[in-house]
């Protein structure tokens, strides 16, 4: 079935939207994380009245202003390209999609643009309180923003909430607080919102660095040190929290990302976790793909058991278990999942068969099948796999799910670190003599933003070779357009993004050089 | 009727003020945002993003018809 999709097709428009995805996101988790530090600021000002604090809050404000208007809109290009590149997945996903991300666009407007006015027009023209509620607002509406559309993206890997209706074709929604509830898109939000704080945090304890590198600007270097590196702090330890929530969750719900970030290809009781070594290609294969061994690995025994089950010999299943089986541990084969997908499939296409022919009687008894609990929980829910040839198809690439992973969470507790040692050297005044600790600070903004990157990689790469876990490979997502268009778009976008990063380093640079007003503006 | 023009005099000098008096960075921002929002608004979405089925078909049931057919073809 995937030979008659044209793959040149697919492997451009999947990085299109990569590409579009990945330059989002290095605007999305500043604006998310700092509009909290703002609030914060803020807030010490209107309680203590210091002019200093409202100083380091326009200053910080002037920053998230830059990268706010840079990446504004950005996100929508990704609609663009759901409704031009991906219109079967569009289709597909029916209402499930539309209306999370109706509320985001409702909220995102009322929410963002009417309090963020007040936040940069407002001072000295509304009160000190409403002032303070409006940037409250800014960063409360801004995480909501992003909680529809991480629902939307929650549910392309745990799909519920909803039932197929085969005469659209698309999946309606059944049940709206499913779809928000969903345990992954709880997860997901907690997850994704705290390591925006985290990167926030480490961004301004970083800019600050480098004033005291400088000796400029101390006063409120070491002030936004102390705010941040608290507010990060917190952060990061509800990041390894929720971090570790999201892989017990992901072991449940998409069982073969999981075994791939670990490189686990075969299942094991007291399974220890690995905490760094290096993937090499093995002589084996599971079908077509070949597997890895992982040399120079350090572990923790027993961890991914605990991990996975609460229980040190607990089993975790790997990826041959879960291609080829495991019927000890009720583990189905892919083998068995295609059959039952091919089956599902028949049923759809008989039922469309019969509307076709005008039999009436078959196919409003296949009709019923959709709504049948048996059908849908024990044929239906594998509906994706029956596009498979071979069950080894199933499997994401091992080694950039290997590394990307402990990229992240090895970034992670570095931050926890650097965090920690941000508030030690604060309270003992010792921030000046620590250049190394300064130096560090600086050089760890870029890698805030590689961590952050990367969980996307494991999120999205992890979940190929489908688009809605179980039901709808990309193949089928895709569109039939000209890959030719994709590549041209591809490579417009690429300069489009491109150009808006330097404008927005440029900008921000400027002002960080300028630094705070002394004077009221 | 007077004080909800009031108000929104109020409302529309608040942005007037805030707009005329737009720092440096402000406006480079502001540029920024207007010529993103026309690329992709304008190039973009005329020229290069037409909803796909949308552009195709005409009845929403005609769209259903082309995705079922897309879903259960080549079996």
């Amino acid at each position: 079935m995937l030979e008659n999709f044209d793959l040149s097709l697919v492997a451009w428009s999947r990085a299109q939207f990569a590409l579009t995805a990945i330059y989002h996101w290095l605007f999305v988790p500043l604006t998310l994380g700092l509009s909290f530090i703002l609030a914060f600021m803020e807030t010490i000002y209107v309680r203590t009245g210091d002019e200093a604090w409202k100083r380091i809050t326009r200053f910080w404000m002037t920053l998230f202003g830059i990268n706010f208007a840079i990446g504004v809109a950005t996100g929508i290009i990704l609609e663009f390209e759901f409704g031009t590149n991906w219109s079967n997945y569009s289709w597909f996903v029916g209402d499930i999609f539309g209306a999370p991300l109706a509320v985001e666009g409702i909220l995102a407007f009322f929410l963002e643009s009417t309090f963020v006015a007040v936040m940069f027009f407002g001072w000295n023209k509304v009160s000190r309180k409403f002032h303070l509620a409006s940037t409250w607002l800014v960063a409360v509406g801004a995480n909501l923003s992003a909680l529809w559309i991480l629902v939307a993206n929650a549910w392309m890997e745990n799909p519920v909430g909803m039932h197929f209706n085969p005469d659209t074709a698309r999946n309606e929604m059944d049940s709206f607080s499913s779809v928000l509830f969903n345990p992954v898109a709880v997860n997901k939000f907690a997850h994704t919102v705290t390591s925006g704080f985290l990167l926030a945090s480490i961004f301004v304890i970083g800019i600050s660095a480098w004033y005291l590198i400088r000796r400029r600007e101390e006063n409120m270097a070491k002030k936004s040190i102390m705010v941040a590196g608290i507010f990060g702090l917190v952060s990061s330890i509800l990041v390894a929290v929720t971090g570790d929530s999201s892989a017990r969750i992901i072991s449940k719900v998409e069982p073969v990302k999981f075994a791939s970030m670990e490189a686990l290809y075969d299942g094991k009781s007291n399974a220890g976790l690995t905490v760094i070594g290096i993937i090499k290609e093995s002589d084996e294969s599971i079908g077509e793909k070949k597997t890895h061994d992982v040399n120079m690995r350090i572990q923790i025994p027993k961890m991914l058991s605990i991990m996975t089950t609460g229980k040190g010999d607990g089993y975790v299943p790997g990826i041959k278990d879960l291609v080829n089986g495991n019927p000890s541990k009720g583990i189905l084969s892919v083998a068995e999942m295609i059959e039952r997908g091919k089956y599902a499939r028949k049923v759809l296409t008989d039922y469309k068969m019969s509307k076709e022919v005008g039999d009436t009687e078959t196919a409003a008894k296949l009709a019923a099948r959709f709504t049948d609990r048996d059908f849908t929980e024990n044929y239906f829910k594998y509906f994706g796999y029956s596009y498979f040839s071979a069950p080894w198809q199933v499997i994401p690439s091992v080694p950039i799910l290997f590394y990307s992973f402990r990229i992240m969470v090895g970034l992670g507790f570095f931050f926890i670190l650097l965090c920690a040692l941000a508030i030690w050297f604060w309270k003992r005044n010792a921030l000046d003599k620590n250049r190394w600790f300064l130096w560090l600070a600086l050089l760890s903004v870029p890698l805030a933003y590689v961590a952050s990157e990367s969980g996307w990689v494991v999120c999205e790469m992890g979940r190929q070779p489908w688009i809605i876990q179980n039901l709808m490979p990309v193949n089928v997502a895709v569109s039939n357009i000209a890959s030719s268009s994709v590549q041209v778009t591809f490579i417009l976008f690429a300069v489009m993004f491109t150009g808006l990063l330097i404008a927005e380093v440029s900008i921000m640079m400027r002002q960080i050089k300028n630094g705070p007003k002394h004077k009221e503006e | 009727m007077a004080a909800v023009a009031q108000l929104l005099k109020k409302v529309f000098m608040f942005y007037y003020d805030g707009f005329r008096t737009l720092s440096k960075w402000g406006r480079q921002a502001w540029l920024v945002i207007i010529i993103k929002l026309f690329i992709m608004f304008v190039v973009l979405r005329i020229f290069f993003f037409h909803d796909f089925l949308r552009t195709k078909f005409s009845s929403d049931s005609e769209r259903s018809e082309y995705v079922i057919e897309q879903l259960t073809r080549n079996k």
